[in-house]
């Protein structure tokens, strides 16, 4: 019998139950589907996290004390702006050299309170970490000479704490000293659950009094070009060993905690897609199962079949073909609900959800294998039947 | 005249079913040839191991003893494959339940043996449309089995099971699922075919008005050949010829050329006195229950033979 033949009287099989068809594909769609979904979540999460890394500010290097590894204690930062202005030289540009000194503090404004992160920083911190404002001005470099008490609002802090009023010239007390508001940044919202605009920029110098220390906690450098960062990063923490040889020191690009965050992700996205894979076999013992009853339904079509001249090879043939097209019907089917879906939680939920080819290819291959893997027991079942017996089955 | 090679051979054949670790002996040593052409009615009581002979006669069986040889080829010596490619080219089978696909048009019925083939398919539908035409059912092509009488159901068989133009038809009881007319009419097709185009048919029949008209007739009991016309009565040497010179018809069978009366007497009761005796005798029973024609011979016809279909 040819393929092509083999393919037709398969699918006129699968079109004379459409119903028991429909039901048995439904295992595979909800398979495949949600396959499709989780990874497109887990991608998207991926994507949405990298953009906003890089939204951080193009080729940044954080110098901070200690190991940037997983599960290491955080070491209590020797650095100083001495070490500051050591790495400004450097760097030979001011303008690329952030800092920050952050706690937890109280703003209060008036009779509203509102817990929140006051950062000590330079007034090079916008151009670092490219931040707008909404409102007002920035800090300058006198701001920061003269620590003066000034502060730029995040967008939720100036919403909690000036609700109906205009925060700019207000007066907001952090950690029971009073500052004046001098600007309002834009929103960025949130990022992995944390409300990024939640925090208060003081200068660095003003937050060092409020707390009564010398220190910062990191440093920022905004690299001229991405070919050499690596190199800045290594003179940066050759001279920081240096002054401070008790200490070691890390100096991290975008691209490498893009890279720690890209594997923690593709791990997690690969156990989402396993859990739904497990979902596409259960679907598959299902194909598995309505063959068999297929091929017990329709035992006198075999050995009519047989009795006319088909080969065990053809009655074989013509069984699996039936559960590859339930189970790549199925599939395609699955891989539209799959997209639909990831599609409606990316535009109606704060959920990502992003589709990668990669995964509707592999949806699509494994679906197709299921019907083969599964097919295979009732298309020999099918096939070594006697036609005699199975002429004069009921 | 010299003898044309048989369409099957068959030499001592026994078939042993194992049930349920009793042996049951079906065939009990069966020797006989069917020659090309030749007209054999298969009777004898039910459980006798007609329908057993049929599939081994068939290649749908293979035989637990002695040697069976279908179209030239010695089926102990055919791997399954072989088999089916030997049942689709030399065996046609018509089955007292048609088996025709449900759901599927008489032409897609039809055609079915020549897609195991490998013939195109509009190749296939054409030769399927011609066959419906010679069986009368050239209107009927897109005719599903449930929209067709049973006669027209057993017609599409006849067509499906000599689209492939094969050597041999064999039917099983062909009219035990239709009333008397409608058997009629397709015993009277069946017939036609044999003589028109050539095809050896062996036919399991309870009629003995049908067995009688037969060139040959062989009777089975307990699985044993208990009477063969063809040895019995000293004729076999005519059945060793063509079909065409010796194979005389009733004129209401046969339309045109031989209308001469039966030269030769295939022997035993119930052979029909007249030309028009067969198709007059079964045009005029009343109708009965599939199963049980009235020339049963046996009481167990009654009762038995739902088994075998
Ligand atoms: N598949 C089978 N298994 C066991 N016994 C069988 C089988 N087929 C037929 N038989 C037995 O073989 C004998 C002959 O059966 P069958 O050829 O159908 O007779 P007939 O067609 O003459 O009525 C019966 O006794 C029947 O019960
Ligand atoms: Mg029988």
């Amino acid at each position: 019998m040819r393929v092509a033949e083999a393919w037709r009287v398969a699918l006129d099989a699968l079109r004379a139950n459409r119903l028991r068809s429909a039901l048995t594909m439904l295992g595979v769609i909800i398979g495949v589907a949600s396959v499709v979904l989780l990874v497109a979540i887990g991608t998207g999460t991926k994507q949405k996290v990298e953009q906003q890394v890089e939204g951080l500010g193009s080729n940044l290097l954080l110098v901070v004390p200690g190991r940037i590894e997983v599960g290491t204690a955080p070491v209590v930062s020797p650095l100083t702006l001495k070490d500051v202005d050591a790495v400004t030289r450097v760097v030979g540009d001011p303008d690329r050299v952030a800092v920050t000194i952050a706690s937890g503090a109280t703003a209060r404004a008036g009779a509203r309170t509102d817990f929140t992160t006051v950062q000590g920083v330079l007034e090079t911190t916008p151009a670092v970490f490219t931040r707008s404002l909404a409102r007002g001005r920035y800090l300058t470099g006198t701001d920061v000479d003269t620590s003066r008490r000034v502060a730029v609002l995040g967008d939720s802090v100036a919403r909690a704490l000036f609700p109906d009023r205009d925060p700019l010239g207000q007066q907001v007390t952090l950690a029971g000293v009073r500052f004046r508001v001098i600007g309002v940044f834009a929103p960025l919202g949130q990022s992995l659950g944390v409300d990024r605009d939640d925090e208060v920029h003081v200068p660095v110098t003003a937050a060092q009094r409020l707390w009564g220390t010398q220190r910062v906690d990191g440093i920022a450098v905004k690299a001229p070009d991405r070919e050499r960062i690596d190199e800045l990063g290594e003179r940066i923490v050759a001279e920081l060993n240096r002054r401070h040889p008790d200490t070691e020191f890390s100096a991290v690009t975008q691209q490498q905690i893009l890279g720690v965050l890209g594997d923690i992700l593709g791990v997690l996205t690969g156990v989402l897609a396993a859990i739904a894979g497990i979902s596409l076999l259960v679907g598959g013992v299902g194909v598995s199962n309505i063959m068999l009853v297929s091929v017990r339904e329709r035992t006198r079509e075999i050995g009519l079949r047989k009795a006319v001249g088909a080969r065990p090879r053809d009655i074989g043939v013509q069984f699996l073909l039936e559960a590859v097209l339930l189970t790549t019907i199925g599939g395609l089917t699955g891989m539209a609900l799959g997209v639909g879906t990831a599609l409606l939680v990316d535009a109606l939920s704060p959920i990502p959800a992003a589709i990668t080819w990669w995964s509707l290819a592999l949806a699509f291959g494994v679906s197709a294998a299921v019907g083969i893997v599964f097919g295979v027991v009732p298309a020999q079942r099918a096939g070594r039947l006697d036609p005699v017996v199975a002429l004069r089955a009921e | 005249m010299t003898a044309s090679p048989p369409a099957i051979e068959a030499v001592d054949v026994s078939r042993t079913y194992q049930l349920d670790g009793v042996s049951v002996e079906a065939l009990r040593g069966v020797s006989l040839t069917v020659q090309p052409g030749d007209y054999v009615a298969l009777v004898g009581p039910s459980g006798s191991g007609k329908s057993t002979l049929m599939h081994l006669l068939g290649g749908l069986d293979r035989p637990t003893g002695g040697r069976l040889v279908i179209g030239g080829r010695d089926v102990n010596a055919l791997s399954p494959p072989e088999m089916a490619t030997l049942r689709n080219e030399t065996i046609g089978f018509v089955f007292q339940a048609f088996h025709l696909l449900p759901r599927t048009s008489a032409v897609e019925n039809v055609a079915l043996p020549l897609v195991y083939r490998g013939v195109s398919a509009r190749q296939r539908r054409e030769r399927a449309a011609a066959m419906l035409g010679r069986v009368g059912l050239g209107h009927r092509l897109g005719h599903r089995p449930n929209q067709m009488s049973g006669g027209e159901q057993q017609r599409v068989a006849i067509a499906r099971a000599l689209v492939t133009e094969p050597t041999v038809l064999l039917a099983d009881e062909p009219t035990g699922n239709l009333d008397s007319v409608t058997g009629a009419a397709v015993l009277e097709l069946l017939e036609r075919l044999n003589a028109e185009s050539g095809v050896a048919l062996v036919m399991v029949t309870h009629d003995q008005e049908v067995a009688a008209r037969a060139r040959r007739r062989i009777t089975m009991r307990d699985g044993v050949v208990v009477a063969d016309s063809a040895t019995d009565d000293g004729t076999a040497h005519l059945h060793d010829r063509p079909l065409s010179v010796d194979h005389g018809r009733p004129a209401t069978l046969v339309p045109a050329p031989s209308a001469e009366p039966r030269s030769v007497s295939g022997s035993g009761p119930g052979h029909p006195s007249g030309g028009s005796g067969g198709a007059a005798g079964a045009t005029g029973r009343l109708p009965h229950p599939p199963d049980r024609g009235p020339g049963s011979e046996d009481a167990d016809a009654a009762t038995g033979d739902g088994s075998d279909s």
